[in-house]
């Protein structure tokens, strides 16, 4: 069986404040779009905010090991839709 | 519209909040003031939004004047923001208003009118001439046309057209208000009138060019922690359900950011309950048909400002705010408070009490954790001194109120809850029925919350509503009932 893609949403201080509460419906989102070809959780900060003035791209979002800065609910879907046509 | 969707105007005013934040705390706060807007938007950088990078500095030069504190309608354009800055640093009070308009950003949405669009169809029937009452459409070339001076805006039109040709183009601000109190004036950018304005935030949420801003006062906190003076953190019921944490480790967090205590605002909703129970049972003994609740500073504005005859039904119980502040300065009376809010009608509540000194929104709370990389998720766990009830630490969704009072009233007097979930001119009209007729047909306690879904629902709230809802429901499943609570212990 293929790997599973991973998503990661950070539900970090920092990516919760500037957004990524509003991406916590991805976690109810994405399993039912995807099925089990796709696995979701909130994680903890990424450690990728605190680097110089990278809070400012938050909230961050990792789709199997590529991060998607600035996040929305319509970026991380079409990133997934890309890994999916890829694999 | 839903309540608290996404806005990437949120993310602006949070990260301008942060960038303040972190200027205050390095050794040049006047330079790295003036410096945000060229931070943000470096030479060369994308031009995100506006036309060019000059217009994009220039509102973000306007936003951190909000940040500072100041009215941008009354801040001179050339005046630097490390002038402004070290103003903040001198200012001893707030500024009476706590809303302003950012004017460079508003331009930017037409003046609400009545508009033909392409779908016009130059039809026979012509029903849009025939029912204006003012003379105002005519056809041209085929095609309707609605002469502006004439134009009432009234909307009959729009009503009328077969093919839904003819729309209305709304203003967010004006349309969101319940009180019109916001207006897009002949210059083009909205105003506030702050004799019908009732601080109910609903503007701010509603822009979509995020032009209305809250006057900050987080320089104001951060100077009187750096000054080493006592400063007591007390927060809403809602934030409770704001921050990706439990509450004991908030409580933590919020000392980690140089208060000294720390206390729930849900204690002095405590003691709301409990009067206004009382205060629910004297009044019906004497033959009233129904009551208000009084917590919700918005709703209290509207009663001062336009509602003067709900004044006799509304209850005379002080609010959450109002106790708990009590209460922190009799125990601390060298201490400086500040309150932790979720909406605007609660800063200006807050400007009105003495002993309130500032208040915070979630996002410029938000921001601070920022700043500093507090990871809040990370804090220990410690406790709040005086625990709340269930019923208090409830009392940030709509029925929450009604819900705590019910639970102190005997079972001869039983209350029948009438819930207002958010001020609008329906549920203004509707509360002006029942103060008019002297009774409410549907029941006796009137709950009303100025938010949709209650301070869960505040302009400056950062968490998702379903999301925090949860959080916050769970919190109130592991606390006491207030029923279980000593009545002479409540609040101390
Ligand atoms: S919604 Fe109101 S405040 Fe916002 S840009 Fe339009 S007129 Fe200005
Ligand atoms: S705060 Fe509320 S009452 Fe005041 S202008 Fe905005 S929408 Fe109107
Ligand atoms: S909070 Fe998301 S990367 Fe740190």
């Amino acid at each position: 069986m293929d790997k599973k893609i991973s998503v990661k949403v950070c539900l970090g201080t920092t990516c919760f404040v500037m957004g990524s509460a509003n991406l916590q419906e991805l976690i109810d989102i994405v399993p039912a779009k995807y099925g089990n070809k796709v696995e979701v959780s909130g994680v903890p900060c990424l450690g990728l905010c605190s680097i110089d003035w990278e809070f400012s791209k938050a909230p961050y979002v990792k789709v199997d090991d590529d991060v998607i800065k600035e996040a929305t609910v319509e970026k991380v879907l079409t990133a997934i839709d890309n890994k999916l046509k890829e694999s | 519209m839903a309540i608290n969707t996404p806005k990437q105007t949120s993310h602006l005013k949070r990260e301008i909040l942060v960038r303040l934040i972190r200027s205050f705390l390095s050794d040049n706060f006047e330079e790295k003031t003036r410096m945000i807007p060229f931070d943000m938007r470096p030479k060369g950088s994308e031009v995100p939004y506006r036309c060019c990078i000059y217009k994009e500095r220039a509102i973000l030069r306007d936003r951190t004047v909000a940040g500072l504190g100041f009215s941008i309608e009354e801040t001179d354009d050339s005046t630097l923001l490390s002038e402004l800055a070290n103003k903040a640093l001198d200012r001893k009070e707030p500024e009476e208003h706590p809303l302003t308009v950012l004017t460079t950003a508003c331009k930017g949405c037409v003046p609400s009118r009545i508009y033909v669009t392409d779908l016009c169809q130059g039809c026979v029937a012509r029903p849009c001439v025939n029912t204006c009452k003012f003379g105002a459409i005519s056809i041209q070339n085929g095609k309707s046309v609605i002469d502006p001076e004439k134009c009432k805006n009234c909307g009959m039109c729009v009503q009328v057209c077969p093919y839904q040709a003819i729309t209305k183009i709304i203003v967010p601000c004006e349309s969101a208000c319940p009180v019109g109190a916001i207006a897009k004036g002949e210059d083009g950018h909205a105003k506030i009138d702050f004799e019908k304005c009732i601080s109910c935030g609903k503007c701010v949420a509603a822009c979509p060019f995020g032009a209305v801003h809250e006057k900050s006062q987080i320089i104001d906190v951060l100077k009187a922690i750096k000054s080493g003076k006592k400063v007591i953190a007390m927060l809403a019921p809602a934030i409770m359900g704001q921050l990706p944490c439990t509450p004991k480790q908030l409580h933590e967090a919020v000392l980690k950011l140089g208060f000294s205590d720390v206390y729930e605002v849900a204690q002095g909703a405590d003691v709301t309950t409990k009067n206004e129970a009382a205060e629910f049972v004297e009044r019906l003994e004497h033959g009233a048909e129904f009551m208000t609740t009084s917590c919700c500073a918005g709703y209290n504005e509207l009663i001062a400002k336009h509602l003067p005859e709900i004044k006799p039904f509304v209850s005379d119980t002080k609010t959450p705010l109002y106790y708990t502040a009590e209460i922190v300065k009799k125990e601390h009376p060298d201490a400086i408070t500040v309150f932790f809010s979720p909406c605007v009608a609660k800063r200006r509540e807050a400007l009105q009490n003495p002993n309130v000194d500032y208040v915070l929104n979630y996002e410029e709370v938000g921001a601070w954790f920022i700043a500093l990389n507090i990871q809040v998720d990370t804090c220990g766990e410690s406790s709040f001194k005086t625990e709340a009830s269930a019923e208090g630490r409830n009392f940030a969704q709509t029925g929450g109120v009604a819900k705590a009072v019910q639970a102190l009233l005997p079972e001869e007097i039983p209350a029948h809850p009438v819930l207002i979930d958010g001020l609008n001119k329906q549920s203004i009209r509707d509360l002006k029925k029942y103060a008019k007729n002297g009774v409410c047909d549907i029941g006796n306690l009137i709950e009303v919350m100025a938010c949709q879904g209650g301070c869960l629902g505040g302009n400056a709230t950062v968490n998702n509503y379903k999301a925090a809802t949860k959080q916050l429901n769970n919190y109130v499943k592991e606390s006491k009932p207030i029923k279980d609570m000593e009545t002479e212990k409540i609040g101390h």
